[in-house]
């Protein structure tokens, strides 16, 4: 076998935002969410991926802003570590290892140095029961810090990370699980627990599902499973605790949380309806409905400008008042994906099932939705049991010019509905449109389709094979621009073999052949001519995948089958070329190379070989890939080839391979090369965005487009600054970096602003000029200085101090150093007229 | 246990009267609630909730509040008049008029020296409590519109008077008014029309609580006059409030059915600051909430759907006992049906008529559990209509179905059936000795009457065709007041045991017409007795459920009385909410006690081991699902059958057929008004 040591399987795009309740940052302006094993940084306005924290070498499991510093923020993930970060420039600042899986975090300003993670009881692994715990997080200057002081708080915690609040500045902590309330008061020491009975008689469910806590009053909100709210207070008494029921959601609540100064509850479920409940009277209500999908997490920033809700269908809600103000939504993956996964040609995006009745474009390099093109064109009406159009199969040929969709609606006691669609790719509007729409394409279940991925001169042609037995060759044409009627679409031939049921179809790379299985038998037909050329069967299964081999393999034609075999055909010679037993799920030939990659499942998990279909070794295997059968994957071509030698991971240099788990999780593969250069990447990316929106930041903003880049090396290299500096800039960035009570008058740096703002004539010598300009412009100051001094004379001192002991802080731009220059020489020149007089 | 034919009878359809007021003594513990109808109910919370004592109505008099004033009690009502109530003979004892108009409310100052009442022309009335009467003191200054509400402060010098629109504060001393307080009007369509306030409280710490029409429940600064908070709780009206002794915790009843608690509470645990802050909701009732007394463990509350529902507060009880459970009365816990044995005939009383019913006949086989057919429907023999305007007290049916008696407060009749019952002509000549009763019996060969009257007396009549004959008067020992509420004569006539709410029984000996024993007192007021055939026995039982058998041959408990004493009745059996009203015997087995309560009735045979207290009480119907080995041990003395439920009466006839007499709650929902509309999620 091949060695593999470096290839890993990795969450990379696509992965769920919604799994744990997003941050907002303090200033309202970041929201941090955990996604798949990175920790992902927003920005609330503008909805794009500031940063993406990486690190984590497993699920991260909660993210919270740390109390004492709201500029970092720990993370902690099922590999055992708690990770304290710098979001604002996204740098891993320190790394506690706790050495247990971690399901969930919690902190409070109350408790310093320590933060409450929920881990699994380590007793016995197999009744799934999970405690909190207080990690004492060890003052240490090291980045990799072991925290080995762990004590109990509460045990038989729910992991979920909504069943466990801190309320009111961390005096007491509560955490519901199942039908039961813990209350744990700190000072006290002293713990309440709060039965609930199962159901009422009414048919109330009383189980636990979420819990918030007033943030001023002592008061916990639990939620629970048939749609209530109970208020609880008075629970510092074991018997004389009280509580009142609020009732609106029809179904369980699903996640709950007070606005900081407690005078709103927000409620959500799957209703989709975000509830504002008035904290003084819960009579009255708001409602922020038709969010889409339902609620799965709540959460406020800390000043109560915003909110944001998770939902089901992977997006995140930004909320303002009571509006949507910006949505984050991430990759779909519902419960199945009829459609496979497919990447359009053009723009490289992942295309599966998204909203019902929707395809989404998603962009798996930049990790963002691109678009949801409606397939169906209908009202969707969310009702249990309501059968609807549904999207199952979709297909692009190789220019990405057409895109053909099916969608099936099966009714109870009705025919099956069926519509073919072909959608042409409109140059203007650089969306697809529809072009043709095929009712009733077939008399039954279409099976399988495909493009003739051959570059084509007029026509292309789309095959699509049906339970009914045959299969249809259908002829697009695009419509020159003079002829205005005559169909673009024709259905060119309907073959069939024996009356047996057509599986799975299959173009060969330049389109000269294609391979239809019928059940066992593999047919191949020449499409120019519509021959019947050979028939290959394998008996006695059916045939479960099909494809042909590329470049120059291309001879090859591969099929597994349901008695766990795969076979190689070789088609020049019409006969098996090799075959080998192992239960694959499913075959996937890579469009750009001859490698082929076969998912084999093998005793509950997956295996991955790539394999070329004339070698006889496989390039690459890997055991246990992931849990569970793959059904989906795709190889997407890399926009940037990858420079790798290694022989195991050439494989992965011109396309990359996604699949889809069981658990729907979009998963890939990632070698260590590619790992350090995006690690380094990142580490280089710095944003400043510390800057208002104000007109100066307007002038900044317009300066630093010219700069850009070279700025930012510059600065880290720590050259002289700026040759291609536009004359002045670099007063105006002095101006607004130093401190405002060390600047010169007013009046002058008026005019030397105005200064910068006059176009230059010439930058003849743009080596000379800045040096000169900041002689010059030093000079000036030392004068202006002067001028200062004379006027504002002695008291100064106390700030001189101050600033002398400054130094200290590390983060010292060239402006402030300068002026640092200047200060220590005028504090000498000071202090030798002192002790002259 | 034995196999009878049944009689199940569905067609008494007796209605109950919704509940209009509650007033709750806690010195006394018991709590007096009055009727639509103007009947009056005592309830004693110290013994079981049991229903002791019954008023029966007027049909001029609607109670509109009521109020306690030590152990005396007072009610007010649109007919303008306060009254009096004699608790001893069940009766008014004066009525005062307020000329004031009809009178909305009433309420005593805490020394219990003054009342208040609020008249529909805008005057509150202070009456003097007297040790024999009331008498007029003054009128406070005379306001706009009608008094709805009012509530002394507990330190007795300031009234809030709750009007339309607005809240008024009277200094008691002076009569003047020191504040108006305007209450807010509903949003929408009903801004025009006027808010009524429905309640008032004013607490000791000067905090007045109001609830209106508006749905609104109010708390007002009373030194300052200010709101503090308005707490929206339905979208009909709040008609009712009623504050614990404490003032921790407060209940209002909306029309919706609904009960909310407010409690006050400081908002963080250190802090002292405290306030009301909206917790429970309570939805027991169907219809409006009229009537609201909270006590110290629990929150009573009754209005238009005629029962009275006792919820216990949760944090004020030990969970899982007799005192945590919810109660519901909505049967009076006296029989108001009464069974001629031998005539077949079935006597239903009514507060304004009886009627006389002819049991059906069948003379079909059938299995056990099946129906048989019916040779001769019911039949409905006649229908008496009171006279006068009080309302029926208490009847009785002679067991031969020839004689029928009946009372109210100022009347006594007697009559006779002729020709199978279906001719009735008054008996004329009445002995002058014989007055109201509270109680009458019949004696089983149907020759004497007895009637109890006023200090637990009782009055013997002997039934004669043309003439009736006062034998004598069965006199207890001196000091017993309370009315005797159960008779029970023996078969063989020789006995007449009777039973008087303080709890005391007597039996005498009616050949000598004197006392032959007192049954020692127990704690607990009998609900129901009766004296065996065959051996003499006296079989009471209790509010508590607690069964004795007193030998009166011998003058002491049974050795069965002991042994079931010695080792204690099942738990299960004692956390019965509901009181057994009817004990009768199994001539064929004289080991057989037949007691009936509203959910169940059970042959308690004496011959069968008692069951253990660890162990699980089966009913017949589990019991018969067990194999045989297990039913044997399972097995035990009282044989529970629930088979039938909301049970009036059960009856044994001399033809061993059994007569059970069913009032389904359902029935008694269908007939009354359309609750408020409410809008359901999904409709």
């Amino acid at each position: 076998m091949v060695e593999h040591g470096d290839i890993r399987v990795v969450r990379r795009g696509g992965s769920k935002i919604n799994f744990r309740q997003p941050v907002i940052t303090n200033d309202s302006r970041l929201l941090l969410c955990a996604s798949g094993h990175s920790v992902k940084v927003f920005s609330t306005s503008t909805e794009e991926c500031v940063h993406e924290l990486r690190g984590h070498t497993d699920l991260v499991t909660g993210v919270v802003v740390k109390p004492s510093n709201h500029l970092q923020a720990y993370s902690c993930s099922l590999d055992g570590t708690i990770r304290l970060w710098d979001f604002t420039d996204g740098i891993l600042i320190k790394t506690y290892d706790i050495g247990y899986s971690i399901y969930s975090i919690h902190t409070s300003a109350f408790h310093k140095g320590v933060v409450f993670t929920v881990t699994s009881t380590i007793s016995d692994k197999k009744s799934e029961s999970f405690q909190l715990v207080a990690v004492h997080l060890p003052q240490s200057g090291d980045q990799l810090v072991k925290a080995p002081e762990l004590s109990a708080v509460i045990s038989d915690v729910s992991s979920n990370p909504g069943a466990i609040v801190f309320g009111r500045g961390g005096e007491y902590i509560a955490s519901a699980n199942g039908l039961h309330l813990e209350v744990f008061f700190f000072k006290k020491q002293k713990t309440y627990r709060f039965f609930l009975k199962k159901d009422t008689k009414t048919g109330g469910k009383n189980t636990f599902m979420c819990v918030a806590a007033h943030p001023k009053d002592d008061c916990i909100a639990t939620g629970h499973e048939d749609g209530k709210i109970r208020l609880w207070r008075n629970f510092n008494h074991q018997k004389e605790y009280t509580y009142s029921t609020l009732h609106w959601h029809s179904n369980a609540v699903s996640s709950m949380c007070f606005t900081p100064e407690g005078t709103n509850l927000l409620s959500g479920g799957v209703e989709s309806v975000l509830v504002q409940w008035r904290y003084n009277d819960v009579s009255q209500r708001d409602f922020l409905p038709r969010l889409g999908a339902a609620i799965t997490h709540i959460a406020v920033s800390p000043d109560g400008a915003l909110s944001c809700t998770s939902h089901s269908d992977n997006k995140i809600t930004i909320i303002q008042g009571i509006k949507v103000s910006a949505v984050l939504q991430g990759l779909v993956t519902g419960e199945s994906v009829e459609t496979d996964l497919m990447v359009d040609p053009r723009s490289k995006a992942l295309v599966l099932n998204g909203k019902p009745g929707h395809l989404q474009f998603y962009s798996l390099k930049r990790d963002k939705l691109l678009y949801n093109l409606d397939i169906v064109q209908q009202e969707y009406i969310h009702q249990l049991g309501l059968q609807q159009f549904k999207v199952v199969k979709v297909a692009f040929d190789a220019s990405g010019n057409w895109m053909a969709t099916v969608e099936e609606r099966k009714q109870k006691d009705a025919e099956q509905e069926l519509n073919l669609k072909l959608w042409a790719f409109d140059e203007q509007t650089q969306s697809f449109v529809l072009n043709t729409t095929v009712a009733d394409p077939h008399e039954s279940r279409i099976t399988a389709m495909c493009f003739c991925q051959a570059a084509a001169s007029q026509t292309t042609m789309l095959i699509s094979a049906s339970e009914d037995g045959h299969f249809k060759a259908w002829q697009l044409r695009r419509l020159a621009p003079g002829e205005d009627d005559g169909p673009s679409c024709l259905c060119d031939f309907v073959g069939a073999y024996r009356g047996l049921v057509p599986y799975c179809c299959c173009f060969s790379a330049d389109g000269s052949l294609l391979a239809v299985s019928f059940q066992e038998v593999v047919t191949v037909w020449s499409p120019a001519s519509w021959e019947l050329l050979a028939t290959l069967s394998q008996p006695p299964k059916a045939i479960r995948n099909l494809c042909f081999g590329r470049l120059s393999c291309s001879k090859y034609l591969l099929g597994t089958t349901d008695d766990h075999l795969l076979c190689c055909w070789n088609l020049l010679t019409c006969s098996l070329e090799w075959s080998t037993s192992m239960d694959i799920s499913l075959l996937l030939g890579d469009p750009l190379t001859e490698n082929i990659a076969a998912f084999c499942c093998h005793a509950g998990s997956t295996d991955l070989f790539v394999f070329k279909p004339s070698e006889p070794r496989p390039v690459f295997s890997l055991k246990a890939v992931c849990s569970g059968k793959v059904t989906h994957a795709v190889f997407a071509p890399r926009e940037e080839m990858l420079e790798s030698c290694e022989e195991s991971s050439q494989w992965l240099n011109h396309s990359q391979l996604y699949f889809l788990t069981q658990c729907m999780d979009l998963m890939t593969f990632t070698t260590k090369a590619e790992e350090e250069k995006l690690m380094a990447s990142s580490k280089q990316l710095l944003i400043d965005d510390s800057v208002a929106m104000t007109p100066f930041y307007l002038l900044l903003g317009k300066h630093r487009k010219g700069e850009s880049g070279a700025a930012a090396s510059g600065e880290s290299a720590g050259r002289p600054p700026l040759p291609p500096l536009p004359q002045g800039s670099g007063a105006v960035k002095e101006l607004l970096r130093t401190p405002a009570h060390v600047l010169p008058s007013t009046s002058f740096l008026c005019s030397m602003f105005v200064k910068s703002l006059l176009v230059s004539v010439g930058d003849a010598s743009e080596e000379s000029k800045p040096a000169e300009e900041e002689m010059k412009s030093e000079k000036e100051e030392e004068d202006s200085e002067g001028d200062m001094e004379s006027s504002a004379s002695r008291p100064e001192r106390g700030s001189l101090a101050r600033r002398s002991a400054e130094p200290a802080a590390p983060p010292l731009t060239k402006a402030q150093l300068r002026e640092l220059r200047r200060v220590k020489k005028l504090d000498h020149s000071w202090l030798t007229g002192l002790l002259r007089s | 246990m034995g196999e009878f034919k049944v009689h199940r009878i569905r067609f008494f359809d007796y209605m109950p009267s919704a509940i209009r007021a509650m007033a709750f003594s806690t010195r006394t513990e018991r709590l007096a609630l009055a009727r639509a109808d103007g009947a009056l109910e005592i309830f004693n919370f110290s013994d079981n909730y049991f229903q002791e004592k019954v008023l029966p109505g007027h049909d001029g008099r609607a109670v509109e509040a009521l109020c306690w004033v030590g152990p005396r009690l007072f009610s007010a009502g649109l007919n303008g008049e306060i009254t009096e109530y004699d608790l001893e003979n069940l009766r008014p004892r004066y009525t005062v008029d307020a000329y004031g108009g009809p009178i909305w409310t009433i309420g005593v100052n805490s020394q219990g020296t003054l009342l208040a009442v609020g008249c529909e022309d805008g005057t509150v009335k202070m009456f003097e409590v007297l040790k024999e009467r009331i008498q007029f003191q003054r009128n406070l200054d005379r306001q706009r519109g009608r008094i709805i509400s009012l509530s002394w402060h507990p330190s007795g010098t300031l009234i809030a008077a709750g009007m339309m629109d607005m809240i008024r504060i009277f200094d008691a001393e002076t009569g003047r008014a020191t504040h108006r307080l305007v209450v807010d009007r509903g949003a929408g369509a009903s801004k025009s029309k006027e808010v009524v306030v429905w309640s008032i409280a004013f607490l000791s710490d000067y905090t007045i609580i109001s609830s209106d029409s508006a749905g609104k429940v109010q708390i007002w600064d009373g030194l300052n006059g200010t709101l503090i908070r308005t707490h929206l709780i339905t979208k009909w009206d709040v008609l009712a409030l009623s504050v614990s002794q404490d003032e921790s915790s407060l209940v209002a009843g909306t029309s919706e059915g609904t009960v909310v608690q407010f409690q006050f509470l400081s908002s963080t645990v250190d802090r002292l600051d405290k306030d009301w802050v909206r917790t429970r909701t309570f939805k027991n009732h169907s219809h409006d909430v009229r009537a609201l007394a909270h006590t110290e463990t629990a929150v009573v509350s009754g209005g238009m759907d005629t029962q009275l529902v006792v919820r216990p507060l949760l944090d004020k009880v030990e969970k899982n006992t007799r005192e945590s459970a919810i109660r519901k009365v909505s049967f009076p816990h006296r029989s108001l049906v009464c069974c001629a044995k031998k005539a077949g005939v079935l006597l239903f009383q009514f507060p304004d008529h009886l009627e006389l019913w002819r049991l059906g006949e069948s003379d079909g086989y059938g299995k056990p559990g099946g129906s048989l057919p019916v040779k001769r429907g019911p039949e409905k023999l006649i229908q008496l209509k009171r006279k006068g305007e009080d309302h029926i007290c208490c009847s009785a049916l002679s067991p031969c179905g020839g004689w029928l008696a009946y009372s109210t407060v100022t009347s006594f009749r007697l009559y006779r059936l002729l020709n199978g019952s279906i001719s009735i002509c008054k008996v004329s000549k009445l002995p002058k000795d014989l007055r109201p009763a509270h109680q009458l019996c019949f004696s089983t060969d149907s020759s004497k009457l007895f009637a109890s009257s006023s200090n637990s007396s009782v009055v013997v009549v002997a039934l004669n065709e043309p003439e009736c004959k006062y034998l004598g008067t069965l006199k207890a020992k001196y000091g017993c007041r309370q009315p005797v509420h159960l008779l029970s004569a023996s078969d063989n006539g020789k006995w007449l045991a009777t039973a008087n709410t303080d709890c005391e029984v007597h039996v005498y000996n009616l050949d000598k017409l004197k006392l032959h024993c007192t049954v020692p007192v127990y704690g607990s007021c009998p609900t129901a007795m009766a004296i065996h055939p065959t051996t003499s026995n006296l079989v009471v039982v209790h509010a508590d459920q607690q069964i004795f058998e007193y030998s009166l041959v011998k003058k002491e408990y049974t050795e069965w009385s002991r042994r079931l004493q010695k080792q204690g009745l099942h738990s299960l059996w004692l956390e019965r909410d509901t009181p057994i009203t009817h004990v009768t015997f199994n001539p064929k087995n004289p080991a057989h006690i037949i007691v009936q309560d509203l959910f169940m009735f059970c042959i308690i045979d004496k011959s069968l081991p008692l069951p253990e207290a660890k162990n699980v009480l089966y009913n017949q119907m589990t019991l018969r699902s067990l194999p045989e080995p297990d039913r044997v041990l399972h097995s035990h003395g009282f044989k529970i059958c629930k088979d039938f439920q909301h049970l009036l009466c059960v009856s044994l006839l001399e033809d061993h057929s059994l007569v059970v007499v069913e009032r389904p709650l359902l029935d008694i929902v269908s007939q009354l008004p359309a609750p408020v509309r409410q809008k359901k999620f999904a409709t």
